[in-house]
């Protein structure tokens, strides 16, 4: 009874305050458009939000904490003449962070590129690259952590971390695995335990302040999906193949149309797990930098408070979908393989 | 454009790094905390099923206290029955005894009685003779004394005796 009257209150409050700061907001937007369009002119030539958004979501060779807290990045680059390369990436900047050219290297919109034009190979230990380090350090950490627990606390009730933990784990398990893959699901287990993990805690890293858009980038969601693609097709039984190349039960000439259809869904499965979670990271990440961006633009505080308040709600929206894209990716990937894995009935 | 391409190097990291995660996690996470979490389940299953065992026995164990319970009620009635009746039979035989034994008393007091009359009046009887022994002795003594009287005392007498 008083929690629900609590939580009404909540969302009464909570709902005001959206208000005022949708108003707040709309109220400066035609305050501000009317003062001083000149000088808005001015500052859109100084600070183009598009080309700050983009350059939060790219990789890049130096991890700008802040302004002026720059970490260079050492560079890796492979070409067939002269082998493999390693250098820091302050080499290719001046103090004024400008690109210059550094043993023939240049830096061209964060790619790094042969003056020559001879195509060169790059294996940087890029902004992601260090976040990927970094995110499986923490995950070995954490659950090299939560396995002693469990093994400290063998026949007893779980105690820190490892209750933290040990409900998602058993989630995952019992939840997301079994019902899917069904029969066999146990050798599956680590595997997709790692991925959801791996996910989760990659996109809440995305979400901090100064961190890499690691679960956002296209390469590191490509090759997730590649691996779900290559595990669902090797542990695929004969009735799955028997399912693609020759559909039971249907009429022959269907056959034909659905033999096609099937080896595009083969392609089409992971290739929509790779775009799903590229596209809901990123975007949240580009909602948040506009909202950041609208301070900047308008040149207000009454804006920038009214975004800051919207922003906050965004952020909890974007945990959740940190959550939630983690446990999409993790129960499509159970889904696929229990399809591959089904026996005949 | 450049966010839909995927760059090689990431992916190459990527690809490295994220296998050598799942194999760590797997030997050094994983395994470890799956097979906890079986153990524990395992266990908990076993103690619920022995839970449900136990429970089973005890039931059983009542049922069979029951039927005890019940059979020794039976016993304890039969044998109430049986002393009942023993003890109804006993007093039966107890009254028919003294009945029996009254009986013989009676008999015997009756015999004694009747001897005891008998002697009484064969002592009476003796007595009465001796008295009358004498009697008639003196009698006779003094009727006697002459012939006449004799005789006629003799008639008399022997009148007499016919007339008993």
């Amino acid at each position: 009874m008083n929690s629900r009257i609590l939580k009404n209150n909540h969302l009464k409050v909570r709902s005001i305050f959206l208000a005022i700061a949708l108003g707040l907001l709309f109220f400066n937007f035609s305050f501000a458009q009317s003062e001083s369009t000149v000088e808005q002119a001015e500052e859109a030539e100084a600070f183009n939000p598009g080309d700050m958004i983009m350059h939060h979501i790219l990789d890049s060779h130096v991890w700008e904490f802040w302004e002026g807290a720059t970490l260079h990045l050492p560079i890796i680059v492979y070409s067939k003449e002269r082998g493999l390369e390693i250098f820091s990436s302050a080499n290719l900047y001046d103090e004024h962070h400008n690109p210059v050219e550094y043993k023939g290297y240049t830096l061209e919109h964060e790619h790094i590129v042969r003056t020559d034009g001879v195509h060169v190979y790059d294996f940087s230990i890029t902004k992601n690259v260090a976040a990927l380090f970094l995110n499986s350090l923490v995950m070995l950490l954490v659950f090299i952590a939560v396995a002693r627990g469990f093994k400290k606390n063998a026949g007893k009730a779980p105690k820190g971390i490892q209750s933290f933990f040990e409900p998602i784990i058993i989630y995952i398990r019992d939840e997301v695995i079994k019902p899917n893959i069904g029969h066999g699901y146990e050798k599956y287990v680590p595997y997709l335990l790692s991925l959801f993990f791996f996910i989760w805690f990659g996109n809440l890293f995305g979400l901090m302040p100064g961190a890499a858009n690691l679960t956002g980038n296209i390469a590191v969601t490509a090759t997730l999906a590649f691996f779900t693609f290559v595990i669902t097709n090797v542990s695929g039984n004969a009735n799955y193949w028997k399912h693609i190349f020759w559909t039971p039960g249907v009429p022959l000439p269907i056959r034909f149309i659905i033999l096609p259809v099937e080896l595009i869904g083969v392609i089409t499965k992971p290739i929509s797990l790779m775009i799903r979670l590229f596209v809901a990271i990123s975007a949240g990440h580009i909602v948040i930098l506009s909202l950041i961006a609208m301070a900047f633009i308008f040149q207000s505080y009454a804006v920038g408070i009214g975004s800051s308040i919207i922003l906050v709600f965004i952020n909890l929206i974007e945990i959740l979908v940190a959550t939630i894209q983690a446990y999409v990716f993790t129960i499509f990937t159970s889904v696929y393989i229990g399809l591959a894995t089904e026996e005949a009935h | 454009m450049e966010l839909l391409t995927p760059g090689i190097g990431l992916m190459f990291w990527q690809a490295v790094i994220f296998l050598l995660l799942v194999l760590l996690l797997g030997k050094f996470a994983w395994r470890p905390i799956l097979d906890s979490l079986r153990i524990r389940e395992e266990s908990i299953e076993e103690a619920l099923r022995a839970a449900d065992e136990a429970r089973e026995e005890m039931a059983r164990l009542q049922a069979d206290n029951e039927k005890l319970l019940a059979k020794a009620r039976e016993e304890r009635e039969a044998m109430l029955k049986d002393a009942a009746k023993m003890a109804s039979q006993l007093k039966e035989e107890a009254k028919e005894d003294a009945k029996k034994i009254t009986a013989k008393m009676m008999e015997d007091a009756r015999a004694g009685i009747e001897a005891e009359k008998e002697a009484a009046l064969k002592e009476v009887k003796d007595q009465v003779a001796e008295l009358s022994v004498e009697i008639a002795e003196k009698l006779i003594r003094k009727a006697l004394g002459d012939e006449k009287a004799q005789k006629a005392l003799v008639e008399e007498f022997l009148a007499d005796k016919n007339l008993n």
